[in-house]
């Protein structure tokens, strides 16, 4: 187990290691990152000190260096739009969006793992087609679609939900729901198909032939089973999700880290989007490690050698 | 002979398949009697593993089920809900499968999994369905039992995971005991080891055992009776002593000429083969299922089903046209009488 952990976590730095390779490269990505900064009416001399005050003159392996340096203590650079730390305002927005994620998340389980395990119990009835349904809908539908067609419904006409915002946790209802209906697909799929398999494995007619009930044949026996590889796909997802809160905060004008994505891009805010990446990819490298830790957990056959 | 503990009268199953019905298992019948070994013999596809399942009550779902008799310990377990069936199930009747690699559940220790068969039914605290499992995993000879139990599946050989699923078959105590090929999958130098494993446990706890093997060197000496599958039917049912020594349908005679038995072939003596198929299943079918194999056929063997009759002796009987003396006659021309 220790050494399971220890290979996963190697593979995590690497791929730490990488991503901030490219983060850091993005500020090269837009030209010189002095000419942007000074504008379009600097002159020469304007450019030169720019690129001495923020120490673009230096090798790029040492610039790389610093940032890194900086990244780790927590400091993520200067926004110059805002004028202020970089990292205030993403540790600021950060909750809001880690918020609405695990509220999609747990929507999209919630509704994916029973929908998978009633399909996969009835295979090719009216349960399993409503599922698949369910489905190819969401895999069809653009989840901004989905969520003005909520607004539409429950915010405009029926005013059951606030439109905008993220005061109260009425606010999250529609753009979790929204988030987390693009998930629901492929988890439920992944899960009707584990089921399905693992209903039709040898243990499960054993512990059938041991007379224990249908809820304990199903759930401890088949389900336990089946959701080892649903859980790294929710993993995944939730980091894509944090992808796709990108489009839903800005729909919903919620004061995440989505939306000060959208608006850093639309500033051309650079060290702010550097950031943003920068967190987002370490928290999705974090998340497969957990999910990597979650299934030796569940699998005896990873935990125990 | 001891109390009735199985009775199956004209057992049928029958598989819907895409070009109609596959008959599976075409009106058997049996009986095991109390401290008393059946072993079922017969080639693969015969019907063996649905007759058992059959009688658990564990066919596939689409698989259609149909009997004159089917009772356990004098219950008629024909039309039994699923519940009431349940109780039965691992409790007074349980089943060992062939696969061992893949009969026991990967997430949970031995322990859990054996303990568990014993608290479905049974008010028994943890702590003493532990000591059980401890018991019964000494006595089907496995070392160092109470650190067993903490241990998962994968981390043991296919033969200990067999003698765990053994033990956990025995955790109720079971009166009858059905074990499908439980050595096939195993080592050769094993097989035997754990059949007569099972068969000194089944004596040792009185139980009755259906024992489905090929492995008929193992079946003369722990089986009370043999019964001889073919294609969907008994074609032969006795004594061991009756099948063994007087063999007298022609597929039995076929098989005990293709096969060594310790004791009883002579050595040097080639073995024989039966050669052809086994006929399709599927469909109606009136007529001898060995026909299209037997060197005795005869235009009447194609005619219409053919009925069992008595044999020489005792409840000895046989699927075939042809009159004992005539059978017993052939055996001995073949050597296998
Ligand atoms: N689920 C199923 N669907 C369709 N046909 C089946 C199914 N299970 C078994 N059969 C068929 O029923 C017949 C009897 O099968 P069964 O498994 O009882 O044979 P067996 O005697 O146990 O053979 P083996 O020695 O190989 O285990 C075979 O022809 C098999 O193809
Ligand atoms: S009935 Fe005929 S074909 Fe069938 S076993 Fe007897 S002799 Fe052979
Ligand atoms: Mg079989």
């Amino acid at each position: 187990m220790l050494i399971y952990a220890l290979k996963r976590l190697s593979i995590a730095l690497l791929v730490a290691i990488t991503v901030s390779l490219l983060t850091f490269s993005m500020i090269y990505l837009s030209g010189d990152p002095a000419i942007a900064l000074a504008g379009e009416s600097a002159t020469q001399q304007d450019i030169e000190n720019i690129r001495k005050v923020y120490g673009y003159d230096r090798p790029i392996i040492v610039q790389y260096a610093a940032w890194l340096g900086n990244a780790l203590q927590g400091n993520l650079g200067h926004s110059h739009y805002l004028k202020t730390e970089v990292s205030n305002v993403i540790f600021d927005r950060l909750p809001v969006t880690m918020t609405l994620g695990a509220c999609a998340l747990s929507f999209a389980l919630a509704l994916s793992i029973p929908l998978g395990v009633l399909a996969a119990m009835r295979p090719n009835t009216l349960v399993d087609r409503f599922a698949l349904t369910l489905a190819v809908i969401g895999q069809a539908l653009p989840s901004f679609w989905f969520a003005l067609i909520m607004i539409f419904l429950f915010g405009v006409s029926l005013r059951w939900l606030p439109i905008t915002g993220s005061a109260s946790w009425l606010n999250f209802v529609m753009p979790s729901i929204a988030l987390g209906y693009y998930v629901t697909p492929a988890v439920m799929r992944l899960t009707r198909a584990g089921m399905i398999e693992v209903l039709s494995s040898d243990y499960i007619r054993t512990a059938r032939a041991k007379g224990l009930r249908p809820g304990v044949v199903l759930f401890k026996h088949a389900l336990r089973n089946a959701i080892i590889p649903v859980v790294s796909l929710a993993a995944v997802q939730f980091g894509f999700m944090l992808g796709g809160s990108i489009v839903i905060e800005t729909i919903f004008a919620i004061n995440g880290l989505g939306q000060l994505a959208w608006e850093s891009i639309l500033r051309a805010d650079l060290p702010m989007m550097q950031a943003i990446v920068l967190v987002l990819s370490c928290f999705y490298i974090v998340l497969t490690f957990v999910a990597d830790l979650l299934n030796a957990f569940l699998d005896p056959r990873i935990r125990v050698s | 002979m001891g109390e009735r503990i199985l009775e199956v009268e004209n057992l049928t199953v029958d598989i819907p398949v895409g070009g109609g019905m596959l008959h599976a298992v075409q009106g058997i019948s049996f009986h095991v009697d109390k401290g008393e070994t059946l072993c079922i013999v017969g080639e693969s596809g015969c019907g063996k593993s649905l007759t058992s399942l059959a009688v658990m009550d564990l066919l596939p779902k689409k698989a259609i089920r149909g009997a004159d008799k089917l009772s356990l310990s004098g219950e008629d377990m024909r039309g039994l809900s699923e519940r009431r069936m349940s109780d039965i199930r691992g409790n007074t009747m349980g089943m060992i499968f062939q696969e061992p690699m893949t009969s026991l559940n990967p997430a949970y220790t031995i322990g859990n999994q054996m303990e568990e068969a014993l608290k479905r039914h049974r008010k028994v605290s943890t702590q003493e369905a532990r000591d059980r499992a401890i018991y019964l995993l000494e006595k089907v000879g496995i070392t160092a039992a109470a650190s067993r139990l903490n241990q998962y599946p994968h981390q043991l050989s296919g033969g200990l995971r067999q003698r765990v699923m053994i033990a956990m078959t025995l955790m109720c105590g079971p009166n009858l005991i059905i074990a499908d090929e439980p050595t096939t999958a195993l080592d050769v130098t094993i097989q035997a080891q754990i059949l007569l494993l099972l068969a000194e446990l089944q004596r040792e706890f009185e139980m009755g055992l259906i024992l489905i093997t090929h492995d008929l060197g193992v079946v003369a000496r722990i089986a009370d009776r043999v019964a001889v599958m073919y294609a969907g039917q008994i074609v032969e049912q006795g004594t061991a002593d009756e099948v063994f020594n007087r063999p007298t349908h022609p597929y039995t005679q076929g098989l005990l000429d293709c096969i060594p038995i310790p004791g009883k072939t002579d050595r040097g003596k080639p073995l024989g083969s039966i050669p052809g198929i086994v006929p399709s299943l599927v469909g109606p079918f009136h007529a001898c299922h060995f026909a299209e194999r037997c060197t005795y056929a005869m235009p009447d063997c194609t005619k219409g089903d053919i009925d069992m009759r008595p044999a020489l002796e005792g409840g000895h009987e046989y699927r075939c046209l042809l009159d004992p003396e005539t059978c017993q006659k052939n055996a001995e021309r073949k050597g296998v009488a």
